[in-house]
C-alpha cells in the first residue's frame, strides 16, 4: 500500500474504507503454518494463470482480523473452515451444508468454493503415557478423570463450538483447565506441564509427540473443511482468479496437508519453499501443469514472512526499516496533534478534561480490540497499525504539553502579557520555550512505548520487528524471536538516547543552568 | 496620564479595591503603599490589563483601557515585577529586547538602544550575555528595568520590585530608581509596603486599606496632617530601631 496515501489517511483521520487497487488480487492467511501454506500455494497459482500481480499478506492474526479484511477489501481470498464459518462469521447453531454457506455468504458479498480435500477439524489429544495410564480412548473416557491437566488455546475456549460446548456435551468438570497459545502447548506437553490440549486434525506434530487423538464418540465436534472463502466481486475484476482457486479444490487430502504442514514445522524448510512442494505434488498428478512453478514462486517475493529466506541481517535490516517507519510516522503525527491539544487543554480549563479523559480512555483500550475495531474501516497493513499508534502515542505527548505550560510560574506568564507581548508570541517564545523540557519528556516516553507497540503491528500484517517475533513463536524458533527482540530493544535504547541529544539542541540553555546562586 | 474613576474589584465576593477616583500626573511617581491584601496589587494589575474590574473605568495616556486598546496601551506602559520578572530561557539581552524584536526592530536599533539602557541602569555589556540564573538579584533587577524602559514608554508600573533583595542592594536600588525617575520624567505606578521605600522614591503617596484610599499626599503630609490614626499607626509601624551608642572600650 502507498505509505503517501496511508500518511494522508492517518493524518486527516479519514475513516473511508481502503479501496482494493484494480487490478491487483491479494491473498490472506491467518496466523499458522497451515494457512500460510495454502495462502502461497494459491498466490503462485494465481500466478501460473496469468495474473501478474499476486499479494500474500500472511499472518493476519486470527479469523476476527482475516474476515474483516476480506469484508473491508484488504484481501480478496483467504483458506477458511467450514465450521469456523458456520460458527465464527454466520453465528449459526446449525450445522450447514456447502449450498447453504454458499447462499448465506452471498448476502455478505462473499463466495466459497468446493472443499479443498482435507478435515482440519478440532480434536482433543493427551499424551501418550496419560492416556495409557488413565485408559484414555474418547472424549466419554476424559468426563471420568478430571485430574488431567489441560492447555487450551484462547479461541477454542472462547468460542461455542470450543470447548464451552464440548464440556457440556461430555459433562466435562475438569479441575486444571488453562489458556495457551497452541504453539506454546506442544513444549507444554513434552516438558509434562499439561496433559492435554485442542489440536487440529492436520496438526504436523501429532506423530511426532506420540499424542493419542481422543475419540468424539458423541459426534461434538462439526465438520472443518478447509475451503477457499473470496469476494464475490473477484469474478468481475478477475475472472481468471476463480479459475486458480478450482485450480485447487479437491486436491489436497489429510496426509497431504499434514505432510506440508510437517516441511514447514518440523523440517524448517519455510512455508514458501513447502507450498511450491505441495502444489508439485499436485501438478504432478495432472498431465500438463508441472513446469515453472518453482521459479514463479520463489521470484515473487510477495511472502511477507521470513520464508523467502534472505540473509539474516538483510531481513532484520528490513524489519527495522519497517518498524522504525511506523514509529516515525505514528509519532510525527501524535506531535503534530497532541502538542496543541496539550495547549488547548491548559488554556481552557472547559476543555482540559475532555481532551485529557478521551486521551487517557484511548490507552485504556487493549491493543488488540483497538485493531479489531480499526480493521472494518481502514483495513489491514499499515494504515489501522499507523492509527493505533498514533493514538496510543498521544496521551504523553497531551498531558505532558499541558502540564509544562500550567507549571510556568504565574508571575511570569502574567509578565508576558504584561510587557506587552501578543498572545502568538507569548506563546512561542515564552510558554513553549519554557515548557520544552516536560514537552520533550512526554515526546520522549511516547517513542519508547511506541517501540515496543508496534511489534504488533504484525498482526495485522503492517509488518516491522513484530513479524520475526510472531513467526519464532508459531514456529517455536527462538532464534527467530531475538531477530526481532533485540533489534527492537536495541531500537528502544537508540530512541532514548536520540532524544537526550534532541533535548540538548532544542531545550533552551538558561533552562539547563544550575540554579541561581543567591 | 493615569485616571481611574469609580473602580471596583471583588474575588469570591470579597471587595478587593473601592476607589472612586485616581489621577496620577505626567512625571509624577506615586506610591501605592499599604498593608498585605490592602488592594494596592490589584489596582496595578488593573491598570496593566492583568485583571477586569468589576466595575469603573481605566484611562492611560488619554486612552480608556478596553479588551482592544489593551495590547497597544501595554506597550506604552514598563512593567517590573519582584526579581524582574526575567524568563528564564532567554538571556538579559533577549529578556530586554523581546517586544522590539516582536515589533520588528532591526539589530542595529535594538542595539543601540541596548547601550543607551546599559548606561543608564549601570551594569556591565557583558551582563546581557547571561542568563539570568547567572546574575544576582540586584542585577536581574536592573535588566528587569532595562526591558521596562526598552520601548521608552511614559508610565511605568512597578509592583513591589525590590521584595526579593538584600537590604543593602535594596538601599542602592531605591537611590538609583528615585534618580532615574527624576532624569526620565515617567509617570511612574510603584507599589510597596515598607514606608522608608515610598518616602524614597515617591513624589506622593497614596495609603490604602481595605481596599481603599485613606490618604493621598507628600510623605510630609501624611506624617504631619495624618487623615486617619491608621495613617500615623501604619508609617510608625515601620520606624527604624534606635540603635544604642556603641560601647567604649
Amino acid at each position: 500500500m502507498n505509505r503517501g496515501l496511508v500518511w494522508c489517511a492517518l493524518t486527516l483521520l479519514l475513516l473511508a474504507p481502503a479501496a482494493p487497487a484494480a487490478a491487483r488480487v491479494t491473498v490472506g492467511s491467518k496466523a499458522f503454518p497451515e494457512s500460510w501454506v495454502l495462502g502461497e500455494a494459491l498466490t503462485i497459482e494465481l500466478r501460473l494463470h496469468g495474473i501478474p500481480d499476486v499479494v500474500h499478506h500472511s499472518n493476519l492474526g486470527g479469523t476476527e482480523i482475516v474476515y474483516a479484511g476480506l469484508e473491508s477489501g484488504s484481501i480478496d481470498v483467504y483458506a477458511e473452515y467450514t465450521g469456523t464459518i458456520q460458527e465464527v462469521i454466520l453465528h449459526s447453531q446449525q450445522p450447514l451444508t456447502i449450498p447453504e454457506l454458499r447462499s448465506r455468504l452471498a448476502t455478505h458479498g462473499l463466495g466459497i468454493s468446493d472443499p479443498i480435500g482435507f478435515n482440519d477439524g478440532y480434536a482433543l489429544a493427551v499424551t501418550g503415557p496419560v492416556a495409557a495410564r488413565d485408559s484414555l480412548r474418547t472424549l466419554s473416557d476424559l468426563a471420568k478423570h478430571r485430574g488431567v491437566r489441560l492447555g487450551l488455546t484462547h479461541e477454542f475456549l472462547g468460542r461455542p463450538d470450543g470447548y464451552p460446548g464440548l464440556a457440556r456435551r461430555y459433562g466435562l468438570a475438569m479441575r486444571d483447565v488453562r489458556g495457551l497459545q497452541h504453539e506454546l502447548a506442544w513444549g507444554a506437553l513434552a516438558s509434562g506441564a499439561i496433559d492435554g490440549t485442542d489440536i487440529y486434525t492436520t496438526d504436523a506434530q501429532i506423530a511426532q509427540l506420540g499424542l493419542r487423538l481422543l475419540e468424539d464418540d458423541r459426534g461434538f465436534f462439526p465438520r472443518y473443511d478447509a475451503v477457499w472463502l473470496y469476494r464475490l466481486d473477484l469474478a468481475r475484476r478477475e475472472p481468471r482468479a476463480l479459475a486458480a482457486i478450482a485450480a485447487l479444490t479437491g486436491v489436497i487430502d489429510e496426509p497431504r496437508m499434514i505432510r506440508a504442514n510437517a516441511r514447514v514445522v518440523l523440517a524448517k524448510q519455510g512455508y514458501v519453499a513447502s507450498a511450491e512442494s505441495l502444489l508439485t505434488e499436485i501438478h504432478a498428478g495432472r498431465a500438463a501443469a508441472g513446469a515453472g512453478i518453482a521459479g514463479t514462486g520463489a521470484g515473487g517475493g510477495t511472502a511477507r514472512g521470513d520464508d523467502a529466506e534472505p540473509s539474516v541481517a538483510a531481513s532484520i535490516l528490513r524489519h527495522t526499516a519497517e518498524h522504525l517507519e511506523l514509529v516515525a510516522l505514528s509519532l510525527a503525527a501524535a506531535i503534530v496533534f497532541g502538542v496543541p491539544l496539550g495547549i488547548l487543554a491548559a488554556d481552557l480549563p472547559w476543555l482540559s478534561g475532555i481532551i485529557l479523559t478521551g486521551t487517557g480512555l484511548l490507552q485504556t483500550i487493549p491493543s488488540l480490540a483497538l485493531l479489531a475495531v480499526l480493521i472494518p474501516v481502514l483495513g489491514i497493513g499499515a494504515a489501522p497499525a499507523l492509527v493505533a499508534l498514533f493514538l496510543y502515542s498521544l496521551l504523553p505527548i497531551v498531558r505532558n504539553t499541558c502540564v509544562g505550560l500550567q507549571s510556568i510560574p504565574a508571575p511570569l506568564a502574567e509578565a508576558a502579557a504584561a510587557i506587552g507581548l501578543p498572545p502568538r508570541a507569548r506563546l512561542m517564545r515564552v510558554r513553549l520555550p519554557m515548557a520544552s523540557p516536560a514537552i520533550l519528556a512526554g515526546i520522549k516516553t511516547s517513542a519508547v512505548i511506541n517501540v515496543g507497540t508496534a511489534t504488533l503491528a504484525a498482526l495485522i500484517g503492517a509488518g516491522g520487528l513484530g513479524e520475526p517475533i510472531l513467526s519464532g513463536i508459531q514456529l517455536r524458533q527462538n532464534s527467530l524471536i531475538l531477530q526481532g527482540a533485540i533489534p527492537a530493544a536495541v531500537l528502544a535504547l537508540l530512541v532514548q538516547g536520540g532524544f537526550d541529544v534532541i533535548e540538548r539542541r532544542i531545550v533552551p540553555r538558561g533552562l539547563r543552568l544550575p540554579a541561581a546562586r543567591d | 496620564m493615569i485616571e481611574v474613576v469609580g473602580l471596583r474589584k471583588s474575588f469570591d465576593g470579597t471587595l478587593a479595591l473601592d476607589v472612586d477616583h485616581l489621577n496620577v500626573g505626567a512625571s509624577t511617581t506615586l506610591v501605592l503603599l499599604g498593608p498585605s491584601g490592602c488592594g494596592k496589587s490589584t489596582l496595578l494589575r488593573l491598570v496593566v490589563g492583568l485583571l477586569v474590574p468589576d466595575a469603573g473605568t481605566i484611562s492611560v495616556v488619554g486612552t480608556p483601557l478596553t479588551p482592544t486598546t489593551r495590547g497597544a496601551l501595554r506597550l506604552r506602559m514598563g512593567y517590573v515585577i519582584q526579581e524582574g520578572g526575567l524568563f528564564p530561557h532567554l538571556t538579559a539581552a533577549d529578556n530586554v529586547a523581546l517586544v522590539a524584536q516582536e515589533l520588528g526592530w532591526d539589530r542595529a536599533r535594538i542595539a543601540a538602544r541596548l547601550r543607551e539602557l546599559l548606561e543608564f541602569v549601570r551594569i556591565p555589556a557583558q551582563l546581557l550575555e547571561r542568563y539570568p540564573s547567572q546574575l544576582s538579584g540586584g542585577q536581574r533587577q536592573r535588566v528587569g528595568l532595562m526591558r521596562a524602559l526598552m520601548l521608552d514608554p511614559e508610565v511605568l508600573l512597578m509592583d513591589e520590585p525590590l521584595g526579593a533583595l538584600d537590604p543593602m542592594i535594596r538601599a542602592d536600588l531605591q537611590r538609583d530608581l528615585r534618580q532615574a525617575f527624576e532624569r526620565l520624567k515617567k509617570t511612574v505606578l510603584f507599589v510597596t509596603h515598607d514606608v522608608s521605600e515610598a518616602a524614597i522614591v515617591g513624589d506622593e503617596i497614596a495609603l490604602l486599606r481595605a481596599g481603599r484610599i485613606v490618604q493621598r499626599g507628600t510623605f510630609a503630609d501624611l506624617a504631619t496632617r495624618p487623615a486617619d490614626p491608621f495613617v500615623t499607626a501604619f508609617l510608625k509601624a515601620q520606624r527604624p530601631v534606635a540603635f544604642p551608642e556603641p560601647a567604649r572600650a
